[in-house]
């Protein structure tokens, strides 16, 4: 795999990346083929590990040279100590596990922060494509059938900030974009609507 | 025999012999004044010596890991499958060092060695030695060689444990460490098993204390029944069913008490097939260390503070259905090594065939073998 650079990184990973302290201890839960990792290692000088799941990613990452281990997120964070990682990522995986609570009240135990980003239900097309054709919305963002998605738990973001407050979960930052991962003036301007994916900066951390 | 050697074979190979005459001091406290490893090597040693992998092997594994004696040999050596050009532990990279630890029956020294004190085989006089003993004498295997440090020390089963040692015992040595169906410590239940088959030898009329030797005899009996009880622990329960079933070997019931099940039989011949090729005081005392490691005994039973200790990192692999050093146990190893802040990697292999997956080719165990070691091969300049 050639090195990336913060151009070639997907866009949703170039913001995520700027959230990451230099030189902290992060874990990337369902890591992939260990993408963004290898990019926190390489530049900004991370120690991480992958939780994953899937086999093949699994081999991608040990070929990649990130620490990967196998875990399946459903077993939680159990096997580690409270406040033992500096920021715990999740990208596009909480609405696919069994208990996106109690995986986000796992990822404030472990981590001093988390990063996490979902597909945001609440874009116009999704709330178009229900109300204009009575069907369980499906878009290059949610690609799969309400039978066989992997995506349980899905959410709008006005949803996710509520169980956020209702846990005293801070909201440190967030920022939202298109399915391509960009973000632009428009999404900015109205996120709820616009914004495909969402991804949230959070902390139990008081000030 | 093989007609012609495959092409990804390391092929021939002859076992080498080096003699110690330093005197080694065990963790018993007991000393051997001087002793033989036999070790085999496959692959070259490049310039920079950065390239040089070793094996570790199991309970009752040897030095001969990968290729033939001779064109009359009907297998291969026993890790056959995952050693040599193109293979996961890859010759065309790596220059290979396989042994038989001290102790073993296949050429080093051992129970059925001469004592050069009294001349005659040490039998069950030979000391007990723990894994910390196998890797000191690894180590000085390694010196003889020229080889500073391992690009990584590799091993299944009790293989793991030597490798999980030579990280704390010698962490400038290694660069990676391959741990694969091992455990930080035995349970009560594995330690348990193997009190079970060491009586079955004890008990044995012909083992005659251990001095067997001196009555012309081996304790077959016991030897065998050692290595069913072993051999079934290595199986799982679809694994054997899969393989045997409830099939009979005359297709009906004879109402007696010889073995009328498939499972029996093919139980019987794996014992006695091994009770004339391994001696029986190499059982005993290859179980004994087994049953003592415990690294993590020397730091208040703290495994993490004990892992610490380590420089290299670390690949842990283990076995769905292997229920004698259970996935359970790897996890142990790797949530340790996380928390004591250590590169590891870890897979949990899919397989139906127990214990004994780690010597079989697995393809997706060899595919994660592979990568983490091309990418070893790549950063200790392995071709340089």
């Amino acid at each position: 795999m050639n090195k990336l650079t913060l151009q070639t990184l997907r866009p949703d990973l170039a913001i995520i990346q700027d959230w990451v302290k230099p030189g902290s201890l992060v874990f990337d839960l369902g890591c992939g083929e260990g993408t963004l990792l290898r990019y926190l290692m390489d530049n900004k000088n991370v120690r991480g590990y992958g939780l994953e799941i899937n086999a093949d990613k699994i081999t991608a990452a040990v070929a990649n040279g990130v620490n990967v281990v196998e875990q399946d997120l459903n077993f939680g964070l159990r096997n580690y100590k409270d406040s033992s990682v500096d920021t715990i990522i999740m990208t596009q995986a909480l609405q696919a596990v069994e208990r996106p609570d109690e995986l986000l009240d796992e990822m404030l135990r472990v981590g001093d922060e988390a990063i996490v980003t979902f597909p945001n239900f609440g874009h116009w097309r999704t709330r178009w494509y229900l109300t204009a054709r009575g069907r369980m919305p499906m878009s290059e963002t949610l690609p799969h059938a309400w039978y066989n998605t992997p995506n349980i738990h899905l959410c709008t973001m006005t949803d996710f900030e509520e169980l956020c407050a209702s846990k005293n979960i801070r909201v440190l930052h967030k920022t939202v974009v298109d399915s391509e991962h960009h973000e632009n003036w428009a999404i900015r301007l109205w996120p709820t609507l616009l914004g495909e994916i969402a991804i949230y900066h959070l902390t139990r951390r008081t000030l | 025999m093989p007609e012609v050697i495959p092409a990804d074979s390391v092929g021939l190979v002859t076992p080498q012999v080096h003699h110690f005459d330093q005197p080694l001091t065990l963790r018993s406290g007991r000393v051997l004044p001087e002793y033989d490893l036999v070790y085999e090597t496959y692959g070259q040693l490049n310039a920079n010596r950065s390239n040089a992998v070793l094996i570790c092997h199991a309970l009752s594994g040897d030095h001969h890991a990968a290729g033939y004696h001779s064109m009359e040999d009907r297998k291969p050596g026993w890790w056959d499958n995952a050693i040599g050009p193109g293979k996961p532990i890859d010759t065309n990279h790596f220059f290979v060092v396989a042994l038989n630890n001290l102790g073993g029956c296949a050429g080093s020294t051992g129970p059925t060695s001469i004592n050069p004190q009294t001349g005659k085989q040490y039998g069950p006089e030979f000391p007990i030695v723990a894994v910390r003993d196998w890797v000191n004498s690894q180590a000085r295997l390694a010196d003889a060689l020229g080889i500073e440090q391992w690009a990584a020390v590799v091993g299944g089963s009790l293989g793991g444990m030597q490798v999980l040692r030579w990280s704390i015992q010698f962490p400038e040595r290694l660069r990676h460490a391959v741990v694969i169906a091992s455990a930080p410590k035995l349970s009560a239940q594995n330690i348990a098993f193997n009190e079970v088959a060491r009586q079955a030898i004890a008990k044995d009329p012909d083992f005659h204390d251990g001095y067997y030797h001196d009555y012309n005899t081996i304790p077959k009996v016991g030897l065998t029944q050692a290595r069913m009880l072993g051999h079934l622990t290595y199986l799982s329960e679809d694994a054997m069913r899969q393989k045997f079933g409830r099939e009979l070997r005359e297709g009906k019931l004879n109402f007696s008490f010889a073995p009328e099940f498939q499972v029996e039989s093919y139980l019987h011949y794996q014992g006695e097939k091994f009770s004339t090729r391994f001696d029986a005081n190499t059982y005993m005392l290859m179980t004994k260390a087994l049953d003592y490691f415990d690294p993590s005994a020397d730091y208040n039973h703290d495994l993490v503070e004990c892992l610490s200790h380590a420089k290299c990192s670390y690949l842990v692999m283990s076995f769905t259905t292997d229920w004698r050093f259970s996935p359970k146990r790897s996890k142990e190893i790797v949530d340790a090594l996380m928390e004591a802040n250590k590169n590891v990697s870890y897979a949990c292999i899919e397989s139906d065939d127990g214990h004994d997956a780690f010597l079989l080719p697995i393809e997706r165990y060899h595919q994660v073998l592979s990568a983490y070691l091309k990418r070893v091969a790549v950063e200790v300049g392995a071709k340089a």
